[in-house]
């Protein structure tokens, strides 16, 4: 195997673990909107 | 604030989209590596900003413990300035390994009380937990990316995936470990301790960042020799994309903190509020039965 492809494997991993992250706060932010809001509708 | 962050988060896109272009255009080819040591571009900088980061969540923990009383608060303030008064003379007196700049270790010792001092100053004793939760979360984030992309270099350089044993790469492994335990453990507890508890065990795992930053020096390892505060050596050229790549990355992660900053603090309104509910409709439903009672 070349090593530009390990080169562009780590990148690869480096976007994919940031993007997921950011995937994970996004859903949780939605999440709590939507119980800030069923809060304020009780 | 709210109208900073999208055009922050545009900046530090196009901060990383540029750091990026010059580690895997502009930076000189490695003669002995080649393509492959472009890597270094991506796991340096995130070791370094995940290291930062749990240097945060330390000295928020222990500031957290030390709010406690009046007492322990005072002595930690004095125990900060202690350690970064010794450390910095001590890393001009103490005869260091070779390739350790005392410099390095005085600087490190100082930021010590520096960081304790301003954290204290901008963060109230409430928000310190927030602080060390966030901080300890995102480190874990870029930890993971250090203990991905150093395999992948180490399969085409060292033949191997991962050398067992070494102490810099298990001691790395042994450091996200502790803080996804630390994490786990505040996902899952509901005692009314859980935040002193996590403080403590942030404050022992903690202990394990200098454990992997000096491994290299004190122990025999197969990880490369480090390329700032001495040992190793680079081109100038490969220096400047190197901080450039960290100046991005801790753009990148300072945003991150800031929203999940403010995503534990509404999650802790929500909270409050849901249990404050709860407590006027038990109180409403006594009440009513108070009144059946009495009522009958």
């Amino acid at each position: 195997m070349n090593s530009v492809h390990f080169l562009y494997a780590a990148l690869c991993a480096t976007v994919v673990i940031h993007v997921s992250y950011i995937g994970i706060l996004f859903t949780r932010y939605k999440r709590l909107r939507e119980q800030m809001k069923d809060q304020k509708r009780s | 604030m709210k109208r900073a962050f999208p055009i922050l988060a545009a900046l530090s896109l196009m901060f990383l989209a540029y750091a990026s272009y010059q580690a895997l255009v502009v930076a000189p080819t490695d003669a002995l590596q080649g393509e492959v040591y472009r890597i270094i571009y991506y796991h340096v900088p995130s070791a370094w900003t995940a290291f930062l980061l749990f240097f945060i969540n330390f000295i928020a923990s222990v500031q957290y413990l030390a709010e406690a009383k009046p007492s322990t608060r005072s002595a930690a303030r004095w125990v900060a300035i202690g350690v970064g008064v010794v450390g910095a003379v001590a890393a001009f007196v103490v005869p260091l390994p070779a390739g350790v700049r005392p410099s390095a270790i005085a600087t490190t010792a100082l930021a010590i009380p520096a960081f304790y001092f301003f954290i204290g100053r901008y963060f109230p004793a409430e928000k310190l937990d927030v602080l060390a939760v966030t901080a300890a979360e995102v480190g874990v984030v870029f930890c993971t990316i250090v203990l991905v992309t150093g395999p992948i270099w180490a399969r085409p350089i060292w033949g191997i995936w991962w050398a067992p044993g070494d102490i810099r790469l298990t001691s790395t492994l042994v450091l996200w470990l502790i803080y996804v335990s630390y994490l786990v453990l505040r996902r899952f507890s509901n005692s009314a301790q859980t935040q002193t508890l996590a403080a403590a065990l942030a404050v022992f795992g903690a202990l394990d960042v200098p454990l992997v930053y000096f491994s290299i020096w004190f122990f025999r390892t197969q990880h490369p020799q480090p390329v700032i505060g001495g040992g190793g050596s680079m081109d100038p050229r490969m220096l400047d994309v190197l901080l450039l790549s960290w100046m991005a990355f801790l753009f990148f992660a300072f945003l991150i903190c800031w929203a999940r900053y403010r995503l534990e603090l509404m999650q802790r309104q929500v909270e409050e509020a849901a249990a404050l509910e709860s407590l006027m409709d038990d109180s409403t439903v006594s009440g009513k039965a108070v009144y059946g009672r009495t009522g009958s």
